[in-house]
């Protein structure tokens, strides 16, 4: 009975250890974004206070306003900086994905000379950290007079993207038998309709996911773009919070406003997709 | 329909050769069995049929038509996979009509087709579901299903009963059966169990290393074996080998047994064979099954027992080797008893002891 009681105990306050743990996780994770979208609505004032206010006393949209406003008055021109990012993160993730859906096909199905060193070959690349490529970058860049344009960000990007995508995609092309693509040809399929009609659909989730993660990279890079941009010809989201600080000041509201405007069509793409994610991410579940 | 022709069909991968040189000719509608160990090629065989594997050297035929460059569509063939390679994102119904589709036929036809299809499989109550929702039988049905909705000249089957349990393979075994006697198709299967081999062929191929060991039916490959590797592959249990040597126009055994030399051969005095027996043919004396006039009898412990109802299987050594024997309308036996069996001369087989071939009658 004794024992009994015990292990009831034990697993009661296991539970509960669980639970404190798992809520101090999503604390540490939560606050600082549920504090920038705190402070993208309150006064300065309040934003600066110490000790630190919790519970506003008062939230507007004044940040908002002056964002979107005139130059004079604190404004930034978002909406560039809104169609920068998305053109470039749109098409740069694009181009990863096509050609990390051939690489990562080849390297799941084909034989070829010197695979393995190549594919090693890619995935050291990601080793080098990107901002040691910043300068490099901006004098090729700057010789070839694609410096602050939007086709220099999306090769920046597609070849910091490629490598991570062939990898991942080539993990997802793996776990289609390849006995799918054998009976598609039999049933009357080229090897391009085999591929288009069976294991490009059963590896979606997939390479949905790679897509993501592909955009995410490209959405909130700032470290090469902070480089290679110099106008709002080609600036995006990340470098365009810099225009909030001057000299001696930084409009921190102002900052954090940009800032949850960034963060919305990553979330808004993300919950899109969460399914395919999620199938993506936990496989197994497709194969016949 | 149509005959499939394999001429001098070799395949290689880079220097390594796994099948050599194979020839066979199969008739329109038959039914065979390609058999043997794994890794002996007769999945290499078949996919190279199929179109899926490049052929090294030879030439295959389908219908009289030389098929070695043409990819898998263009051979109007089906074949059906060890793991069924059903497309898990469509339904049944789209898995059987997928191969219409892809050949643009009109929607009607298509579900005329598939319905068809879907009624001689029994899969019209699964129709809409998807291939993870079924079980591994039903898989297999529509994997077959998906083989016959277009009507094609050749079935191949790629060990598809492997992946089942003991009871719905042997369900699966009889269905496929039918199939065949209902569409009258040419089929080639490939198998690494003998029984299957067995209940379903026309014609059994039993292959070994890339060779054709033999080619027969299920009652010749079983009762004239062409040499101790198909004699011990074909039956269940398989055949007892042992080692003698003609002695006095008799067989002696290692241990120094002597028996009569079995009707019809001719042999040398002093040479060394392997002569072969069947379980059914040795039998302890009160329980065996009528039998002819040429007999010799041995004596033997019985080390284990495997009672299977109609009969018992008695496993004993003889000359340092294992002897499996049968014993119908069995009754109770004790290990370590000693018993008197008798062989029936007349169904034994000799084979030369170095090349382990047959030796003639």
């Amino acid at each position: 009975m004794a024992t009994n009681m015990n292990h009831r105990i034990r697993r009661h306050s296991l539970k509960g250890l669980h639970f404190f743990g798992l809520f101090s996780a999503m604390m540490v994770l939560c606050v600082p974004g549920l504090w920038i979208v705190l402070n993208s609505f309150r006064p300065t004032v309040e934003i600066m206070a110490k000790p630190p206010v919790w519970i506003p006393n008062e939230l507007n949209l004044d940040h908002y306003r002056a964002m979107f406003g005139g130059i004079g008055e604190g404004g930034v021109p978002v909406l560039t900086y809104f169609t920068n990012s998305l053109i470039i993160s749109v098409t740069s993730t694009v181009i990863a994905i096509l050609i990390g859906m051939a690489g990562g096909y080849a390297f799941a199905r084909y034989k070829f000379k010197f695979k393995g060193g190549v594919f090693v070959a890619l995935m050291v690349t990601r080793a080098v950290p990107g901002v040691a490529l910043s300068l490099p970058l901006f004098i090729i860049f700057a010789r070839v007079g694609i410096i602050d344009t939007h086709l220099g960000m999306v090769m920046a990007y597609v070849a910091l993207n490629v490598p991570f995508t062939i990898w991942l995609i080539d993990g997802f092309f793996r776990q289609v038998p390849p006995e799918l693509a054998e009976a598609a040809e039999i049933d009357g399929c080229t090897r391009w309709q085999a591929f288009w009609r069976v294991e490009f659909p059963v590896a979606r989730s997939g390479i949905a996911s790679a897509g993501i993660f592909a955009f995410l990279t490209s959405w909130n890079e700032y470290a090469l773009a902070s480089q290679l941009t110099r106008s709002t010809t080609s600036k995006t989201m990340p470098v365009g919070l810099l225009d909030f600080t001057s000299e001696f000041t930084l409009n921190w509201g102002g900052m954090c406003a940009l800032a949850v405007l960034m963060i919305i069509p990553a979330l808004i793409l993300t919950f899109l997709v969460q399914k395919h994610l999620i199938a993506g991410l936990t496989f197994g579940g497709v194969k016949g | 329909m149509a005959n499939v022709t394999l001429r001098n069909v070799v395949k290689k991968y880079g220097v390594l050769e796994v099948v050599h040189s194979i020839n066979l000719e199969i008739a329109d509608s038959e039914f065979v069995v390609l058999v043997g160990p794994s890794g002996c090629g007769k999945s290499t065989t078949l996919r190279m049929v199929a179109g899926l594997e490049a052929i090294s050297g030879g030439e295959v035929q389908i219908g009289g038509r030389v098929v070695n460059d043409l990819p898998p569509r263009e051979r109007n063939i089906s074949m059906v996979f060890q793991n069924y390679a059903l497309y898990p994102h469509m339904t049944v119904r789209e898995n059987l009509g997928f191969s219409l589709k892809v050949a643009k036929q009109a929607q009607p036809v298509i579900d005329d087709a598939v319905d068809k299809a879907a009624e001689i499989l029994s899969l019209t109550p699964l129709l809409d579901r998807k291939p993870g929702a079924l079980s591994g039988g039903q898989r297999q049905r529509v994997a077959m299903g998906r083989a016959i909705v277009r009507h094609p000249e050749v079935f191949l089957f790629d060990e598809p009963l492997s992946n089942l349990d003991a009871k719905l393979r042997t369900q699966m075994r009889v269905e496929i059966k039918k199939l065949h006697q209902k569409l009258k198709s040419t089929i080639i299967y490939v198998t690494h169990d003998q029984v299957e081999a067995m209940t379903l062929a026309d014609r059994i191929v039993i292959m070994r290393d890339g060779h054709i060991e033999q080619v027969g039916t299920p009652l010749e490959v079983f009762e004239n074996p062409l040499n101790t590797f198909v004699a011990t592959f074909i039956g269940s249990p398989p055949m007892n080998l042992l080692d003698a040597v003609v002695k006095d126009g008799k067989l002696a055994f290692s241990d120094g047994t002597l028996i009569a030399i079995p009707p019809g051969y001719s042999l040398a005095e002093g040479q060394p064979v392997t002569f072969g027996v069947r379980a059914d043919n040795i039998m302890p004396v009160g329980h065996a099954l009528p039998h002819g006039e040429h007999m010799a009898e041995v004596e033997m412990e019985v080390n284990l027992t495997e009672p299977l109802g109609t009969e018992t299987l008695l496993f004993s050594v003889l000359a340092g080797k294992e002897v499996q024997a049968k014993m119908f309308n069995p009754r109770p036996v004790q290990t370590g008893e000693r018993m008197t069996f008798q062989i029936m001369l007349d169904k034994c087989h000799l084979f030369d002891a170095e090349t382990g071939a047959a030796l003639k009658r």
